[in-house]
């Protein structure tokens, strides 16, 4: 029990030690560092798995995998780098920085905080343990649809207590968040002082909240169905395979920005450093993000055109889906305007920021392709949505969590990272992550659908330069970890500032901060934030 | 915002991380039950056992450190906050269902009998199949059971549903004995409560009873089956567990854990009745009656 009292009381440093500290931590960025490089082992293996598909698919015919693997191999990649990866990384950023930018000495509720982490490792265990029981993974896709996803053999119900157990850890994750920003703020850090990131991840809290036991709920259907003889997705019973799609998927599209707000925030934090001006329009910044997270709920039926939904429902979540381009023109135009007639420096968080906007924008552009009812019903199920939303979460999200990894590792650690390596990192994966994925655009127009471990042999080239594209995306990543291992080993020791441009709370503590935050709330100025 | 100058952070705990293993356990025993694996109840059961074991010490640590007045108000915000934001959860989980529930009646089931553009589908599935709710005939009778009787609105549905809101009404009258400081009107009143959701369960329980055996209405009985089960049965459930938390409060009332000022948990709890209360007023209206 320790009940921290003013700064110059100075127990703050003291710290539990060995594996304790970790098993039973409640300090967020312990339990941040966790989810970090959870997510970061993770990123690895979902991408050992897309080796393994891109494998396959370098050129036509049957090579490696038999097609019941390469199934399992798309789902799993699909549900480990959603959950496993980008999802905690988000939450492990959260941790570590939304005390420490809101002066608060730690998160809300400590100990549910790290109940949400170590769900994780647990979660993952009853999921990739099934690659390894009789009958082999999931095999039906990520979205799990009905019926197929009814035909999985002894993985079904570990891949269903799966998605149960992250839902469990999601929430208590996000209700730890909504909790820190409303309730642990220092004096004078009002709401519309808030850094971004908060903000965004203070956003992507309420859309957890809403939408995981949606998913709960879908998924405990599939499993009365498969076990209890209830017939929610069986016609023959009076239900609906497509009441399933509906279901997933007014929990899927909040998902996407999910994985997207933060990444949003991440860059609104970066930008405005590099550019050494403060962000533009930081009021519109909130209410496009706000109103990104309340229209996600109303644009779910846009994965399905293609089912036979009546015309009035296509034409409303076609419309209600070009909405959504409007605030996430806004931000786009935001981040320009920022960077206009800035004092713009191209160090590595910036450069992979940039490399954001540029193509994450594409992907947004695929997806308002995608969004027009009509043509999706050529592009639907093909190569074309692979390359629209790896756009967006590879060249997006990923992209901004590389970005946010380079801005704050001197902070985290103490140490700078090497910047050189960190640009030959940049440049490697910016290069292979369109080689790997612009072409799986023609491949996609082209009509070769997803999800086949096999394909006509005119897609022979492009997938052969996507292939190629793939591995060398792949292998430039390890160049990622060199960078981390190296900058936590040791370094050019960085300011507490660390970035010439870096404003907020976080930049007043010493790099690495103290093991308690903010022990004594600071006073928060406008000045403070301000340039 | 609450006291500035001295924040709460909690010393390590051994709790979340044994609350995570048992609920793997448990997962693992679930899972290994659903594939007929040998030994498979033992592990749910020392799973499950593992959870309640986890519940206890964490509550009990928690509440061994609100009696040590380790709380400060801002403490207290962040509990209100987290118990109503789980609450919202909650809601969304039953939206689904609810969701489940509208779309079959409103939309799956009359395009099977032809109506929209359900046309084709009924003429090439089912071409004899009637929309009707409930329905009790299945557009494919084979592997369905195919039910005698609904259970009425205005039996024991409304006498449930009018134990439930008197019981809202008596853990509101417990509050305010609590807040006037009379503990034995509170216990009174909170013994009331978990009594009205006891008898509450075992109504229910004795319909279920009913449905399965005489009324041939089962999990198996189509969508009618599935919606009414898993929405009253996922209730049920919620009551229960809220009834098992209220016996908790009420023992910490016996023991004169709360103060007039200081009651969060009871407040907690309390919200949580109110939320299974609402759900209750919901599925009478849209599975029972309308």
């Amino acid at each position: 029990m320790s009940t921290i009292a003013h700064a110059n009381h100075d127990h703050h440093d003291h710290k539990p030690t060995g594996i304790k500290r970790w098993l039973f931590s409640t300090n967020h960025k312990d339990i941040g560092t966790m989810y970090l490089v959870f997510s970061l082992i993770m990123f690895f293996i979902g991408g050992s798995m897309a080796m393994i598909i891109r494998a396959e698919l370098f050129q036509p015919g049957l090579q490696f995998v038999d097609p019941q693997f390469y199934n399992s191999m798309v789902t799993v990649h699909a549900l480990v780098m959603i959950f496993g990866a980008v999802m905690p990384a988000g939450v492990g950023l959260a941790n570590w920085m939304i005390p420490i930018m809101i002066g608060a000495p730690d998160m809300a509720l400590p100990r549910m905080n790290n109940m949400s982490f170590w769900i994780m490792p647990f979660a993952f265990a009853l999921l990739l343990g099934t690659l390894f029981i009789e009958g082999g993974g999931p095999a039906g896709g990520w979205t799990m649809y009905p019926p197929l996803v009814l035909q999985t053999g002894k993985a079904f119900p570990f891949l269903i207590f799966a998605v149960h157990f992250l839902g469990i850890s999601s929430i208590m994750g996000a209700i730890n968040i909504i909790a820190t920003v409303f309730n642990m703020r220092a004096p004078g850090m009002t709401l519309m002082r808030l850094p971004l990131f908060v903000w965004t991840w203070v956003i992507t809290a309420f859309l957890l909240i809403a939408s995981m036991p949606v998913l709960a709920g879908a998924v405990t259907m599939l499993l009365t169905d498969k076990y209890f003889g209830t017939s929610f997705f069986n016609a023959a019973g009076g239900g609906d395979p497509v009441l399933f799609q509906h279901i997933f998927w007014f929990f899927g599209h909040p998902e996407v920005y999910i994985l997207a707000l933060p990444a949003f925030g991440i860059i609104s934090q970066i930008i405005p450093t590099f550019a050494r001006k403060p962000l533009f329009g930081y009021a519109s910044m909130v209410y496009a993000t706000a109103s990104i997270a309340i229209l996600s709920f109303f644009v779910w039926a846009h994965h399905m055109f293609t089912v036979g939904l009546p015309i009035n429902g296509e034409l409303f979540f076609m419309y209600a889906t070009m909405l959504i381009a409007v605030p996430t023109g806004v931000k786009v135009f935001n981040w320009v305007a920022t960077m206009w007639k800035g004092a713009m420096t191209f160090e590595a968080p910036m450069l992979f920021a940039l490399a954001f906007v540029i193509l994450f924008t594409i992907g947004g552009f695929s997806g308002l392709m995608l969004g027009i009812t009509p043509v999706d019903f050529q592009y639907h199920d093909t190569y074309f949505v692979v390359a629209h939303f790896h756009y967006v979460l590879l060249t997006g999200a990923v992209f901004a969590l590389m970005a946010s990894v380079y801005y704050w590792l001197p902070k985290w650690t103490g140490n700078m990272y090497d910047e050189k390596l960190a640009k030959i990192h940049f440049w490697l994966s910016t290069i292979f992550a369109n080689v790997l994925f612009f072409p799986q655009h023609f491949l996609g127009l082209a009509g070769m659908p997803r999800r086949i471990p096999d394909y006509s042999i005119q897609f022979a080239d492009f997938n052969m330069v996507s292939s190629l594209g793939g591995f060398a995306y792949g292998i430039s990543q390890l160049l990622f970890i060199y960078i981390v291992i190296k900058c936590v080993l040791g370094g050019k020791k960085a300011t507490a500032q660390v970035w010439e441009g870096a404003r907020g709370l976080e930049w007043t503590l010493s790099s690495p901060p103290p093991y308690h935050s903010f022990t004594k709330p600071p006073k928060v100025t406008k000045a403070l934030m301000d340039y | 915002m609450a006291s500035k100058d001295i924040y709460f952070v909690p010393e390590s705990s051994k709790w979340p991380i044994v609350g995570s293993l048992a609920l793997f356990t448990s997962f693992v025993g679930a899972a290994m039950l659903f594939n007929q694996s040998p030994n498979a109840k033992y592990v749910f059961i020392i799973g499950l056992a593992a959870v309640i074991y986890m519940f206890a010490g964490w509550f009990s640590n928690v509440i061994t450190e609100s009696l040590e007045g380790k709380y400060n108000k801002q403490v207290d915000t962040s509990f209100r906050m987290g118990m109503g934001w789980f609450i919202l959860s909650e809601v969304m989980f039953f939206a689904a269902f609810f969701g489940a529930l509208f779309y079959a009646r409103v939309l799956s089931v009359p395009w099977l009998s032809g109506e929209g553009h359900g046309v084709i589908t009924h003429q090439f599935l089912w071409p004899e199949f009637k929309a009707s709710w409930p329905m009790s005939v299945m557009p494919n009778p084979t592997n369905f059971t195919a039910f005698k009787d609904t259970i009425p609105a205005f039996g024991v549905p409304a006498l449930n549903t009018l134990i439930l809101l008197t019981s809202g009404l008596t853990v509101t009258f417990a509050h305010w004995a609590l807040k006037k400081g009379q503990r034995k009107y509170l216990c009174a009143w909170l013994a009331a409560t978990v009594a009205l959701g006891a008898i509450f369960v075992y109504f229910q329980a004795g319909e279920y009873h009913h449905a399965y055996t005489e009324l041939n209405l089962k999990l198996s009985s189509g969508i009618y089956g599935s919606t009414f089960f898993l929405l009253t049965g996922f209730h049920g459930f919620h009551v229960t567990m809220g009834a098992v938390m209220l016996a908790v409060i009420l023992l910490r009332s016996l023991k004169g854990h709360f103060t007039k000022n200081d009651h969060f948990a009871f407040e907690a709890v309390a919200w949580y009745w109110h939320f299974v209360d609402v759900v209750w007023l919901g599925l009478f209206i849209f599975v029972y009656w309308l």
